[in-house]
């Protein structure tokens, strides 16, 4: 028995301690949100934030989660996160969109941070999210945009 | 991608206009279909609405939501969004009003225009749609108006509408919603007038796109990975390694000893299928089968050998699809020869959302929940493999996370796998068939790799006079049910495009392709032909310009500017030079070399679409190019929603980048080499480049938007390249020469 705290909301799940976050997550609690695209840490659509940090929930075994906060895009919220999904909305990001949760979830790990991040922070970030629609453009804009908006 | 299959629309079955402006009204109980989920957009239509009160294409409920049944995938270009903003115009709704669904498997209703069949493809979304779903808007628009005049005893004529309400002179005013069910009852009217374009309040401005808030909170029920249904497996499938090989043997007992593995089934002819209660036991479980295979009869050359192969291939004659003049004589007597031999890899879709698709199959009846984009083939290919009537298969249609042209094949292939397994499994169970990613890069379906040998001869004040083209291609059509339409003497249409239509004015061209059995399936990939019918018809301009020492715009202008004596042709290439000027404008074209960077310019055709683009790339310490910006003109036609179509080249310039740069897919002795994201290498936010992009205004009809984008990137690079260095990238990806 694995007890994980997702969401705020403690959670006790039947499965092998092996098992990846990201199958816990989407198969065992169906919260889908939080997306398979690669399996190896090489994509970034499972990103979630554990204790506050964004991690590739792919290469997470569940049981290494244990006792720590897991926030996912379906519970993702505070200032940052806020500003993040406006920004996406306002300039239409989401293309396929399969990419975006991981996207929101690595951008709002990074404004926490970086309030004010320049490009190479945006770049340095990012870099582990890949979007094969190629909403980079927007992407950025959009971290730009939320970052502005965190200020006013 | 299949959009040359619009000449089909011959041969299949015409769609009659009939039903759909005569459609009457169903007596019961109006309009039932509100909002099954919270959010705007969502789009799970299960059990899709029997009653086409307003036309199959839209419902309205008693709440005021207009519900637009989309005939079409979206699987990220946005038509979605298209085809509600069409119906919105007509209907003067307002956009909160607007919802999206997919519209159910039904060939007769829900047929593309284009291609008669029900399918999305060919970036023919909106252009087949955009009279139909404006009409439907309109049709819709008089039965509510109808209503009204009829409860307020007023005539129909004193009657407006804005932002969804209904109201007349006297005071009086109704939602939508009011008069839904009333109006679903009266007859459809047989005629209805569209707005002209100076009315336009949505078309051509903006229009919110309806799927964005949902992809922003990630919704449950949106894309086919999200599926759950009550007691699912999950199956993952061993394919062979070799395409063509075969199962000799195996053994599950390792397998079948994980916890969750539910049992090990052979799928004759596919592979061995692991069910698992749920993904992760179904991966472990399969990571522990031993399988032997058959690989005698298998393709097991190596892409090493392929290409060797291409290349002696090229080197001889072929069949000819292009003939004007006499080329040979032309070079011969050319004051100037260039030439140059392109290479193309097999390439991957590798859209993020793998392929995936849940089945239930219940006595003579199945369900089918996946981003379905050829429902009509699909469709029936699920009733074949499961021998049962092609109306008992029921299609759930969800977002696509991406395709490329991936999710619709003419074997219907993930179709096939899915159906074979819930067969041989036999019992009444939902089963979800999921692809890794490592499933998804090795499955085949790829762009075709291809080798093209060209040599161009100029005269003695720079001008073209003649062109040898030869293309060595495997072909996307034959052996499949569309050779017939797509295949004439020899040649698919789809290996030519690009080439057969190049409208620089050139006096002598002549062309041949060879295609050449492999037995690596391949498939349509983003724009079909012309990323390397494109890539090398631009980049041979280029070659053409640097030695005639002319600047490569101006070369262009030239070749574009002479009358042909053939209207289509003239017609090209005026809306070539449009957007060619209108990028020479954006990125202040003042020649290739530019400061310390280099640019390169492209234009190229597909789908109707004209797009010209401008590539400036820096060179990095050790020799490779990173590209910095990219300008990009485009001319579809009247643009409904201009900035989905900035966001689809935005998108199909990053697209196109990763393969120029990065993405190939090699075989040795017929293994895939590539398996996932770190050897199938993507584009990364710090290698995308500022990208600029402007819709030229137009009121030509609207064309294509997710592919045309992609073709002219390529060569705009290589030609930037060429500036820099000297010499032509004409070997793909760049990675392989050391300059990505
Ligand atoms: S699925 Fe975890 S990084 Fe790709
Ligand atoms: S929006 Fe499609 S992968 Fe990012």
């Amino acid at each position: 028995m694995i007890r994980l705290n997702i969401n705020g909301e403690d959670r006790e799940i039947d499965v092998d301690a092996d098992t990846p976050l990201l199958w816990v997550l989407r198969d065992e609690l169906g919260m889908t949100g939080t997306k398979y695209g690669c399996g190896i840490a090489a994509c970034g659509a499972c990103t979630v934030h554990l204790d506050g940090m964004a991690v590739r929930s792919c290469q997470t075994m569940a049981s290494d989660a244990e006792g720590m906060a897991i926030v996912t895009i379906e519970g993702v919220d505070g200032k940052a996160a806020s500003a993040v999904q406006a920004a996406w909305r306002e300039l239409e990001v989401p293309q396929c969109g399969y990419c975006q949760s991981g996207q929101i979830l690595a951008a709002t790990a990074l404004l926490a941070e970086t309030p004010k991040p320049s490009d190479e922070d945006i770049d340095m970030a990012m870099s582990g999210n890949v979007c094969r629609c190629a909403t980079y453009t927007r992407i950025r804009a959009a971290i730009h945009r939320a970052a502005e908006t965190m200020e006013g | 991608m299949f959009h040359v299959m619009k000449r089909m629309q011959d041969a299949a079955a015409r769609p009659t206009r009939r039903n759909f402006l005569k459609m009457s009204a169903v007596a019961a109980g109006g309009l039932v279909v509100g909002s099954r989920l919270a959010l705007p957009g969502a789009a799970l239509a299960e059990g899709a609405a029997a009653e086409d009160a307003f036309t199959p294409f839209i419902r309205i409920s008693p709440d005021g939501l207009v519900t637009v049944l989309n005939k079409h995938l979206d699987m990220g270009q946005g038509n979605a969004t298209g085809l509600a903003t069409l119906v919105a115009e007509e209907l003067d709704a307002s956009p909160e009003q607007m919802r999206a669904e997919f519209a159910p498997a039904d060939v007769e209703r829900y047929k593309n225009l284009a291609f008669g069949m029900q399918g999305t493809g060919g970036s023919t979304a909106i252009a087949n749609s955009f009279e139909q779903y404006r009409k439907a808007g309109a049709t819709a628009r008089a039965m509510l108006v109808a209503a009204a005049a009829k409860a307020w005893g007023v005539p129909t004529g004193e009657i407006t509408i804005s932002g969804g309400t209904l109201s007349h002179a006297s005071g009086k005013s109704g939602t939508f919603g009011e008069f839904a069910e009333a109006a679903a009852k009266l007859e459809a009217p047989a005629e209805v007038t569209l707005k002209s374009p100076d009315q336009w309040v949505y078309i051509g401005k903006s229009f919110p796109r309806l799927d964005v808030p949902n992809k922003t909170v990630g919704a449950p029920n949106t894309y086919g990975m999200d599926v759950q249904r009550d007691n699912m497996l999950v199956a993952v499938l061993t394919r062979p390694l070799a395409f063509g090989a075969k199962v000799k043997s195996f053994n599950a007992d390792t397998a079948k000893a994980v916890k969750g593995v539910v049992d090990v089934i052979d799928v004759p002819g596919h592979g061995v299928a692991v069910l698992a209660t749920s993904t992760w036991p179904a991966i472990k479980g399969r990571e522990a089968l031993e399988i032997e295979w058959d690989e005698a009869g298998a393709e097991t050359r190596s892409s090493d050998a392929l290409f060797a192969e291409y290349r002696e291939l090229a080197d001889t004659a072929g069949p000819v699809f292009r003939d004007d003049g006499d080329a040979e004589a032309a070079i011969a007597g050319a004051a100037t020869v260039v030439e140059q031999v392109f290479e193309f890899p097999y390439l991957a879709h590798g859209m993020m959302e793998p392929m995936v698709l849940t089945i239930h199959v219940e006595g003579d009846r199945a369900t089918l929940w996946y981003p379905s984009q050829f429902q009509t083939v699909d469709q029936q290919t699920a009733a074949t493999v499961l021998g049962i009537p092609v109306q008992n298969v029921t299609i759930n249609t969800l977002y696509g996370g991406g395709s490329f042209g991936r999710r619709t094949s003419p074997d219907a292939r993930h179709i096939v796998e899915a159906a074979s397994i819930a067969k041989i499994w036999g019992k009444s169970q939902p089963i979800k068939l999921v692809y890794t990613r490592e499933d998804d890069t090795r499955a085949g379906y790829y762009r075709p790799m291809g080798v093209h040998k060209v040599r161009a001869g100029l005269d003695a004040d720079g001008n073209l006079v003649g062109w040898h083209h030869r293309i060595v291609q495997q072909s996307l059509m034959s052996g499949t049910f569309f050779e017939q339409f797509m295949v004439h003497d020899g040649i698919d249409e789809t290996s030519v495009e690009g080439v057969k239509d190049a409208s620089y004015a050139i006096p002598a061209f002549h062309a041949e392709l060879h295609s050449p059995k492999v037995g690596v399936p391949v498939l349509w990939w983003r724009s079909v032909g012309h990323t390397q019918t494109g890539y090398v018809v631009e980049a041979m301009m280029d070659k053409a310009a640097h030695a005639a020492g002319v600047d490569p715009l101006e070369f262009r202008r030239r070749h574009l500017s002479q009358p042909s004596g053939i209207a289509e042709r003239d017609k090209d290439n005026a809306r070539k030079l449009g957007v060619l000027d209108k990028v020479a404008e954006m990125s202040g074209w003042s020649g290739a070399q530019h400061g310390d960077r280099f640019r390169g310019i492209a234009v190229h055709k597909s789908f109707n679409t004209y797009v010209a683009e401008v590539a400036e790339v820096s060179r990095r310490e050790d020799g490779t190019f990173k590209v910095e910006n990219v300008w990009c003109a485009v001319d579809c036609g009247v643009a409904v929603n201009p900035d989905n179509v900035k966001a689809q080249m935005e998108g199909g310039i990053g697209y196109g980048l990763a393969a120029v740069l990065f993405s190939e897919i090699t075989l040795t002795d017929g293994h895939v080499d590539q398996l996932n994201f770190d050897t199938y290498r993507p584009l990364r936010i710090e290698e995308m480049p500022k990208v600029v992009v402007e819709v030229l205004a137009s009121a030509e009809a609207p064309s294509g938007a997710g592919e045309p984008g992609t073709p002219p990137v390529g060569p705009a690079v290589a030609n930037a390249i060429l500036a820099a260095t000297g010499e032509l990238p004409a070997v793909l990806p760049l990675t392989k020469a050391g300059l990505a």
